[in-house]
């Protein structure tokens, strides 16, 4: 059984309608990486995934079953921004997965069960190169760290999926291709299924399984809003060559153009 | 020479002009004292150097004739008692009415309402209901203080944690957090720093609802001993007390922001 499945997947507000028609089936240990121009339902997609938002028509199925309408601990995630909490340093941001499972109402360990998470903490942060670092307040820590403690801490709890919302967006290119490594490595480690949001479509190009293109494929220039965006494009990585990526480019700077009602 | 706009006094200038009005102001006092007792060396006004020396230790070092008691002391003592418990109790419901209403939305839309509509009554209107309610003891003045404040607290509480960004909701979640434990991990750490900012804004309004309500029935307490040594005109006793509430209100100020930055360092440093 596919992890998880989109049969015929709407999302409207009112008139305006930002996803049609999505039909697909995403195994386990799947890394699908999703380009689109913004305002074509990246984002949309995403928050359908993590249960802030829920399908208008048609279901978003989690191993066979609708996904929960709110987030919880079958789905981790990693935002471009905001993913660590401020006021714990790196070791307790870790740990703190842990500690709300074991303590249901101080929601903090202690004694043996706190030493034991410590542990496992330690060695997470370790295996994303933070093992120098596990005092250290998020503050303290450059943009590329903050990510790396933000991907230690979503992947402790072993999610079902991880979702990745332009996670390094805001990196240097030098420090964004460390972390593209890190992010391989850990999918191959522990076997992840991975959602990647991007608008770099060459991170989309050789990051990850399968490639995802959300766009409109029906364009109206009066009212871009009343038709919405399909997968376009539902690519195995690797196996495309350099004119589709310059045909999903051109395609994906035409409606971006009109979305922001340029001239063509 | 550079532009105005662009100069920047060194660390030794930056105290000198800091100091200056306060050299100049004493100055200007002492000028004036000067003037008014040659004319009439009874005058109670602008009383000398002399004078307050002899008020301070006749108030803080010497037993008072009547009580035995050291006045300032103990008046310093009973002021500071209630300022102390109309704050920390009105910190503890800002506290918790602010997280509720700031982080559950249906709590939010049964409070925030009511919240917003006590904190536009005038306190010191309803003075007069809190004697006739609580009587003239200690509970009025404490609950002057909390009806004063607390609306305030609760209002910039509530904000602060509804400013939590939503993406630190979501994480929460997705580590398998309830409600609670939210609450507890995320929400309650990141809003005691504004507590102590909120609180070290709404001092001065506390120092004030506490002085109105001693102004007005006490028998001990720093805004008692104002209003009542204001019959013989004693600027001697008035004005030294005017400078040790100053004091003591910078003090705490002093020690709340202090505290903070001690306690708190990923609110004070963070970008």
């Amino acid at each position: 059984m596919a992890t998880i499945e989109l049969k015929n997947l709407w999302k409207e507000y009112g008139d305006q309608v930002v996803l049609e028609r999505l039909n697909a089936e995403v195994e386990e240990g799947e890394f699908v990486t999703v380009v689109g121009a913004s305002g074509c339902g990246k984002t949309t997609f995403l928050k359908l995934l993590l249960g802030t938002e829920t399908p208008t028509r048609g279901q978003l199925l989690l191993d066979g079953k609708p996904i929960p309408d709110e987030p919880d601990e079958s789905r981790g995630i990693v935002f471009q921004r905001y993913s660590v909490l401020p006021h714990l340093n790196a070791l307790a941001n870790v740990m703190l997965c842990g500690e709300l499972e074991t303590s249901r109402w101080l929601g903090r360990a202690f004694g043996a069960t706190r030493k034991r998470l410590r542990e496992q903490a330690v060695a997470m942060l370790e295996s994303v190169g933070l093992g120098a670092a596990l005092d250290k307040y998020p503050h303290e820590l450059s943009g590329g760290m903050q990510q790396r403690l933000a991907l230690a801490q979503a992947l402790i709890k072993k999610p079902r999926i991880l979702l990745l919302d332009e996670p390094f967006g805001a990196l240097d290119p030098g420090i964004r291709r460390d972390m593209h490594q890190l992010v391989l490595k850990l999918w191959r480690e522990q076997a992840l299924t991975v959602f990647m949001i991007t608008h770099d479509l060459a991170e989309g190009f050789y990051l990850g399984t399968r490639l995802w293109v959300f766009d409109k494929d029906r364009l109206d220039p009066q009212t871009p809003e009343s038709y919405g965006a399909r997968i376009t494009y539902d690519l195995p990585v690797g196996d495309s060559d350099k004119g589709t990526l310059q045909s999903i480019s051109q395609n994906v700077n035409n409606t971006s153009r009109l979305l922001e009602g340029a001239p063509r | 020479m550079k532009k105005l706009i662009n100069r920047q006094a060194g660390p030794v200038g930056r105290w000198a002009l800091g100091l200056l009005p306060f050299v100049v102001l004493v100055v200007l006092y002492l000028v004036a004292s000067d003037a008014r007792l040659a004319a009439n060396p009874n005058d109670k006004l602008l009383p000398d150097l002399a004078s307050f020396v002899d008020a301070i230790q006749r108030m803080a070092f010497e037993p008072s004739k009547r009580s035995g008691e050291y006045l300032l002391w103990v008046d310093t003592l009973a002021s500071l008692e209630r300022l102390g418990i109309g704050v920390v109790i009105s910190a503890t419901l800002g506290l918790v009415f602010g997280i509720v209403t700031g982080a559950l939305p249906l709590f939010r839309a049964g409070i925030s309402p009511l919240v917003t509509g006590l904190s536009l009554v005038p306190p010191l209107a309803i003075l007069p209901i809190l004697f006739i309610v609580f009587g003239l003891g200690e509970l009025a003045k404490v609950m002057l203080i909390i009806i004063g404040i607390t609306p305030f607290l609760i209002r910039d509480l509530q904000q602060r944690a509804e400013e939590i960004p939503t993406e630190q909701l979501i994480k929460m979640q997705t580590l398998g957090a309830n409600t609670w434990q939210i609450i507890l991990r995320l929400v309650w750490p990141q809003v005691m720093p504004r507590l102590i900012g909120a609180v070290r804004l709404s001092l001065g309004s506390a120092w004030l609802f506490l002085i109105a309500a001693e102004a007005i029935a006490a028998t001990e307490g720093l805004g008692y001993r104002i209003f009542l040594v204001r019959r013989y005109l004693a600027m001697d006793v008035i004005l030294p007390y005017v400078v040790w509430i100053t004091f003591l209100a910078f003090a705490i100020d002093f020690a709340l922001a202090r505290y903070s930055r001690w306690r708190y360092p990923w609110f004070h440093q963070a970008g």
